[in-house]
């Protein structure tokens, strides 16, 4: 038997005695937001904070931040190819480095790093093209050869001896993850404090519109009236547009994540590969936390295929043959809503006062507080915010597409 | 030593020596480590993960929440239960403390993966499962029986009398009976997933039992990936336990854990014993411990204890206390004494064992997994399957039968066995938790989560059990909240004031039990992680000291450096002898489709951006496949073999890719189209001969071939044969050199391959890899999808508007070439970057700026483009690379910088095509 008196990694900090309240609905509120999750909260968050704007209700069918704020595996990082991306997650990124202070909440934001491994000739091109746009972004950025690799997280086998050898990586050393429950009722307690009513189990279920209008959200706790209705329903938001007869180009699939029982620390840092499928890091409690890509088929069941899980161990024993014997402890799906071009959808609808956050698909948890930022200033300028204009709803019929699903793309 | 005479089925005639927190114990086969350490007289085993407090051994299987181990012999296993580990001679392990170790050298054993397809899966050998696996069975059906423990019964114990006959013995004839109907039964086989359509995960444990004695051939451990079209899950129930405080002390178990020890590995977890209890089945443990020699005392919770059943107990001297409850407890290595309240006020007893039934909690996990819903069912204070689930049933203890006679009639239907006489049940108390401490109150004992920790969750505004498991983590340890689960939200319920039937439980979610990484990955590993693909002729390329490439999944000939060559040399002089002479590559791994049928011409109209339909017969056109974003997908030439029948080729690594795309369309947009298409890929292997003096060779290995330009042209194919066997050749250019591309059956390619050498060698035929066919393709600005493009590109951003029909109604892309972004003047095209250096060879990947002559700016640092694709020209003498660039053709002869290794190079932008522009050499 050990006998420590504190095991390592095993304690979290302690959550307030005072989270928030759980007011009943009031007849109208000047914005109402669709969707509690993180980018709901952080939308309310800086629409009080930064704008002033209180008399707001986040409307959430479920449990608060219970979709994927609760299900992701909470990989922040910037080192995005697009300039567009870039600007928005990095604007995110500089927010989640002061977070922490800003909500008096303990979110273990941990910056320990990202590795994405190159294991092709066009891995590697699409790497080091990466790195130099990061760079000349102003975005930390190194691409580092397999001995950089192995000295940085040293159980990674960058033998040859493995079907896809580890050829170098990139790296972006501010990277990191933090709890997203935490980062959740950090929003929600500041939002509630501010005057925000958080209202659950209150599912959106139509709109009450007067010509391109919308006055008011009908819901399974009754009609409420808004002066303006801002949507974040992640894999839900193409459901609630198409009440209002607005089509949107978002595919809803499951999208599957995994832990292993609680372990000694061996892996410091966050290691992707996209040519072997599978994402890894060590949480805070020790648990490793893996995800791979979405499960093909569209669906809203929360739940996805097992040979998907299979092939991402396969990957993730090929990577760190130590792993063999980790335990798959649990797994669980979330429906993350994706676009044609891999970016998010922000702004303007046909609908003079309401306005989208959608399409976030499999990595939008690290935009949380620069989305809420942006989104925030959007609703309340009544215009989109200069880091999330490129994302208009209207560029699918422009073409002006920030393709992030492109062979240098990263997912997550 | 706690062992019993006359008990238990372990082998006594044999010991098994093994090690736990350094200390030397026996056992015997049959044990568990768990089991021996109890018979040792051992009941703490680690400590808990916040607080360090002593933890023991709470269950005696899979629900065991607190005697987690770290294995170290035979090999380094994190975090099990002691009660699942089967004691094996030599065996190392140690209590743990909240995490566990990997070990740091690869793990040896094997894994693999079984698909099973059947009519019904019976999950379960306990008596439920076995009757209705023979009722099935007997039916004619093709059955499989699984189950997680190392023999049949479930939980019985061997008291029990089936048609009058010890449980046993029929648990016995059953499997007999089973075996001869031929229905697969494993044991120790862990049913730990049900996904939708009857489709279960199940894992084999090999050999872990059997230590030294276990076969080197056979796995470890293996997956069945079963397909059932009914399944039948058994999988009973697990005790409940009542939370106290202080109820997380060593020497503290489910009261049918204890009888469990009792009867299968003769031990006697206590001699002193209080068992508290709101539950009937609780006296069986009593009553068999106190037969078995122990003093035991009774506190039962509700205020008529169980006539029967405490008649039956004061004959054993069992000491009953009605309206009884467990208030706190003593000791710290392990329990010492048990504080009550009673009728007649507060007591203390002294005791070494603590049994505990609060009820019991159908194992519901699997039924859920396939989303079966659940309810509450206050009779059992549990959640139990309520809809049916097509094709899936639960019975037995699993669906809330809880009295054997009722469990065998769920088995086997009104010609069931019969059981021997038991005291009819009474009905549980349903106590979530006593009086006392809430901060000494355990919910989840892995955890260190309280009543207090609920409490405060509840204050905090909480009122979902979803956020309660969250804020106080329960649920969230290696048990997964298996005994934990229930009372959370019964104590969140009486908290709030709430209702459990409204409130739910949490989701359960696969897997059932902990599942080795290894174990999924199965066979995937190394070479067969994705199984390498090599094209006929590896070996050859192998013997020529090819050095390899990955492209997909295959391994191509990258190129063939001879003594002392670097890879840049050994490409020069590919390069040059290809320019001047005549060079051949394997193109075998080129993705080629047989497209088949009436409206073949009309599919292949609708997805290429250009015109297949009017390609003559023995004709050859280049295409190209956009999305629906009008951005180049893939490109490759198409063959007309006759009127209704193409054969097209694809990119090596985009071959996949382009089948599905196909495939898609066809079958969910055009169902009606009458086409047909295979992979033929792996059927034909194809050697592109190249350069001028490709003439000669290939008109001399096919002398009936006319290889002249009038009756051979460009873009044309031929068939031809070679000793009976039937060749195409087509004439094909991705060098802007004279090329015949010969194809033939992959039968003969080692063959076809060796005689091109023969006739080539008096020309100096140099074999090539991919690296030079890149060279020479970009010196002619061709590009290669995936390398120049990334799904951002256009063909009209490529220079290929010519590739575009403007004839066409419609094809897939054509709508989005007509977007204002389409048209806007900075788009990113396709041009060469010659570094005005003359030297340096520009990394691809580069971005390239505008030209800033006093070095880098501060970031953001507007970018102009990258550099796609970058070599050392033979032909040219120098380096050259393909770059697309924001509005490139219009800015050819315009200077440029590219920021390599923190200096800026100069770059001129220029044509793509570098070597012959006039394209005088294709013909020869
Ligand atoms: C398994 C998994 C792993 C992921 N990993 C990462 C990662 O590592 N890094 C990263 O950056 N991102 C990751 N993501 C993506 C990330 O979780 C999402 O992009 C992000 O959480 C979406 O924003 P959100 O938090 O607002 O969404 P959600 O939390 O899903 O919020 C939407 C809310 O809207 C509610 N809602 C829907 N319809 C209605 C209605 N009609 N009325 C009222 N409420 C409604 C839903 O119940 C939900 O709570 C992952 C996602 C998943 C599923």
């Amino acid at each position: 038997m050990n006998d420590v008196t504190t095991a390592p990694g095993a304690d979290l900090p302690e959550h307030p005695d005072f989270l928030w309240r759980n007011p009943e609905p009031k007849k109208n509120y000047d914005v109402v937001i669709i969707g509690g999750g993180g980018h709901g909260l952080a939308t309310a968050h800086y629409l009080a904070k930064n704008h002033g704007i209180t008399n707001v209700a986040v409307l959430e069918k479920g449990w608060l931040a219970g979709g994927n704020m609760a299900r992701n595996t909470t990989l922040i990082r910037s080192n995005y190819l697009w300039d567009e991306s870039a600007a928005i997650y990095e604007h995110a990124l500089k927010l989640w480095e002061g977070l922490e202070d800003d909500l008096g909440y303990p979110i273990l934001f941990s910056q320990r790093g990202v590795l994405n491994l190159a294991h092709t000739e066009q891995d590697i091109r699409d790497s080091v093209r990466r790195v130099e746009a990061n760079k000349l972004n102003g975005i930390d950025a190194e691409w580092l050869g397999p001995d950089e690799v192995k000295r940085i997280c040293p159980i990674i086998n960058t033998s040859g001896d493995i079907r896809y050898p580890v050829r170098g990586a990139t790296y972006q050393p501010r990277a990191g993850i933090a709890k997203h429950d935490y980062v959740a009722w950090g929003f929600a307690r500041r939002v509630d404090e501010a005057g925000v009513d958080l209202i659950q189990d209150c599912e959106v279920t139509g709109f009450t519109v007067d010509g391109d209008r919308v006055t008011g959200v009908r819901t399974s706790r009754g009609d409420i009236g808004c002066g303006t209705v801002a949507l974040c329903a992640a894999g839900h938001t193409s459901v609630l547009l198409d009440e209002l007869g607005v089509r949107t180009p978002l595919q809803s699939h499951p999208l599957q994540a995994l832990v292993s029982e609680l372990l000694e620390p061996v892996h410091p840092t966050i290691v992707m590969s996209n040519a072997v499928h599978v994402y890894v890091s060590q949480a805070h409690k020790g648990e490793l936390v893996m995800g791979a890509g979405v499960d093909s088929y569209n669906g809203y069941g929360q739940r996805g295929a097992f040979h998907i899980i299979e092939r991402q161990m396969a990957a993730a024993v090929e990577l760190f043959p130590v792993f063999a014997r980790a335990h798959l402890l649990r797994s669980w799906a979330g429906i993350v809503d994706v676009t044609p071009d891999a970016s998010p959808i922000v702004g303007h609808t046909p609908y003079e006062n309401v306005f989208v956050n959608a399409g976030w698909g499999t990595g939008g948890f690290k935009a949380t507080p620069g989305l809420g930022w942006c989104f925030a200033h959007t609703i309340a300028h009544g215009q989109p915010h200069p880091y999330v204009a490129p994302f208009s709803l209207d560029r699918f019929t422009t073409g002006a597409l920030v393709d992030e699903h492109g062979a240098a793309a990263v997912a997550h | 030593m706690s062992r019993v005479h006359g008990y238990g089925r372990v082998e006594t005639g044999r010991t098994l020596t093994f090690t736990f927190d350094g200390r030397t114990y026996t056992g015997h086969p049959g044990d568990t480590l768990a089991s021996a350490l109890l018979a040792n007289g051992v009941h703490l085993v680690g400590s808990s993960v916040k607080l360090g407090r002593p933890h023991g051994i709470s269950a005696a299987w899979t629900e065991d929440a607190t005697a987690l181990v770290q294995i170290e012999r035979p090999f380094p296993e994190p975090m099990l239960q002691a009660t699942t580990v089967e004691l094996v001679d030599g065996l190392v392990a140690r209590g743990l403390r909240g995490q566990g170790r990997l070990a740091s050298l690869a793990d040896p054993a094997r894994y693999d993966r079984q698909h099973t397809h059947t009519d019904t899966l019976v999950i379960g050998a306990g008596p439920a499962g076995l009757l209705a696996a023979l009722a099935a069975a007997r039916a004619g059906e093709d059955v499989v029986l699984v189950d997680d423990r190392s023999c049949a019964g479930g939980a019985l114990t061997g008291t029990e009398v089936v048609d009058g006959r010890p449980a046993l013995e029929f648990v016995a004839d059953v499997v007999e009976e089973l075996a001869r109907l031929g229905v697969r039964h494993l044991q120790r086989t862990t049913a730990f997933g049900q996904y939708d359509d009857g489709f279960v995960l199940a894992l084999q444990r090999r050999t872990d039992h059997l230590g030294a004695a276990a076969p080197a051939h056979r796995g470890r451990q293996r997956v069945h990936r079963i397909r059932a079209l009914k399944v039948v899950v058994a999988t009973g129930a697990q005790e409940r336990p009542i939370v106290f405080a202080d109820n997380d002390r060593p020497g503290i178990m489910l009261a049918a854990s204890a009888r469990d020890y009792l009867h299968r590995y003769g031990v006697l977890a206590g001699r002193e014993v209080v068992v508290f209890t709101s539950d009937d089945a609780a006296y069986a443990a009593a009553l068999d411990l106190a037969g078995a020699g122990s003093e035991v005392t009774l506190l039962d919770v509700r205020d008529a204890p169980p006539r029967e059943w405490a008649a039956r107990a004061a004959d054993a001297g069992v000491a009953v206390h009605a309206s009884a409850v467990v208030t706190g407890t003593e000791g710290e290595q392990r329990v010492r004494a048990v504080l009550a309240r009673t009728v007649d006020g507060g007591i203390r007893l002294p005791a070494d064992l603590l049994l505990v039934s609060g009820g019991w909690n159908p194992v519901v996990h699997l039924f859920s997994h396939a989303r079966g819903a659940l309810a509450y069912d206050p009779e059992l204070g549990s959640f139990r399957p309520t809809s049916s689930l097509p094709g899936v049933t639960a019975i037995g203890a699993a669906n809330g039968t809880l009295d054997l006679a009722g469990v065998l009639r769920d088995g086997a239907g009104p010609d069931a066995p019969v059981a021997g006489p038991e005291p009819a049940r009474t009905p549980t108390g349903i106590v979530w938790r006593t009086e006392g401490d809430p901060d000494r109150q355990f919910v989840d004992i892995q955890r260190d989560a309280t009543v207090t920790d609920i409490g405060r969750a509840v204050g905090a505004g909480l009122r979902s059990v979803e956020h309660v498991k969250r804020y106080t983590t329960i649920g969230t340890a290696h048990d997964q909240g298996k005994t934990s689960g229930v009372l959370a939200s019964g104590i969140t319920a009486e908290l709030l004031g709430a209702r459990i039937e409204d409130l739910g439980t949490t989701t359960y979610r696969p897997p059932y039990t902990p599942v080795a990484f290894a174990a999924l990955a199965g066979r995937s590993r190394g070479e067969l992680f994705d199984p390498v693909r090599t094209t006929p002729l590896h070996e050859w390329h192998v013997a020529a000291g090819a050095v390899f490439e990955d492209v997909g999944q295959w391994k191509r000939p990258r190129y063939y450096p001879r003594p002392g060559e670097d890879m840049d040399t050994a490409v020069l002089r590919e390069c040059a002898a290809t320019r001047s002479g005549v060079g051949i590559l394997d193109g075998s791994t080129l993705g080629k489709i047989d497209v088949q049928g009436p409206d073949a011409g009309v599919l292949l109209d609708r997805l290429y951006t250009n015109m297949m339909s009017t390609l003559k017969v023995g004709r050859v056109r280049y295409g190209v496949l956009c999305g629906n974003d009008g951005m180049v997908l893939d490109d490759g030439t198409v063959l007309r073999i006759d009127e209704h029948r193409y054969l097209l080729t694809t990119t090596t690594g985009g071959a996949a890719t382009v089948l599905d795309w196909m495939e898609e369309w066809l079958q969910t947009e055009w169902p009606e189209l009458r086409v047909h298409l295979t992979s033929v890929t792996e059927q034909w292997s194809v050697f592109p001969v190249v350069g001028p003096r490709s003439r000669e060779v290939v008109g001399e290995v096919f002398a009936d071939l006319d290889v002249g330009n009038d009756a051979f042209p460009f873009m044309a194919w031929r068939d031809t044969t070679l000793d009976g066997v039937p060749v195409r050749v087509a004439r094909i250019s991705f060098s802007g050199e004279l090329a015949y591309e010969v194809n033939v059956c992959s039968w003969y390619a080692p063959a076809l391959w060796t005689r091109l050498l023969a006739a080539g060698q008096r020309h100096g035929i140099t074999p090539y890899g991919t690296e030079t066919m890149h060279v020479l393709r970009a010196e002619k600005g061709y590009p290669i999808i995936g390398q120049d493009t990334d799904g951002t590109v256009s063909p009209q951003d490529l220079g290929m508007s010519w590739v575009v029909s403007k004839k066409k109604d419609d094809f897939v892309g054509k709508r989005s070439f007509s977007r204002p972004e389409n048209h806007n003047p900075l788009r990113k095209q396709f041009v060469s970057l010659l570094p005005v250096d003359g030297r340096t060879r520009l990394p691809e990947g580069s971005q390239i700026v505008e030209l800033c002559d006093d070095g880098l700016p501060e970031p953001p640092v507007p970018m102009l483009g990258h550099v796609t694709s970058s070599y050392h020209s033979a032909e040219l003498a120098r380096p050259f690379a393909l770059a697309l660039v924001k509005n490139g053709r219009a800015r050819i002869g315009e200077l440029v910088d590219v920021p390599v290794d923190g200096a800026l190079v100069r770059a001129l932008i220029g044509d793509t095509v570098l070597v012959d522009p006039e394209g005088a050499r294709r013909d020869g």
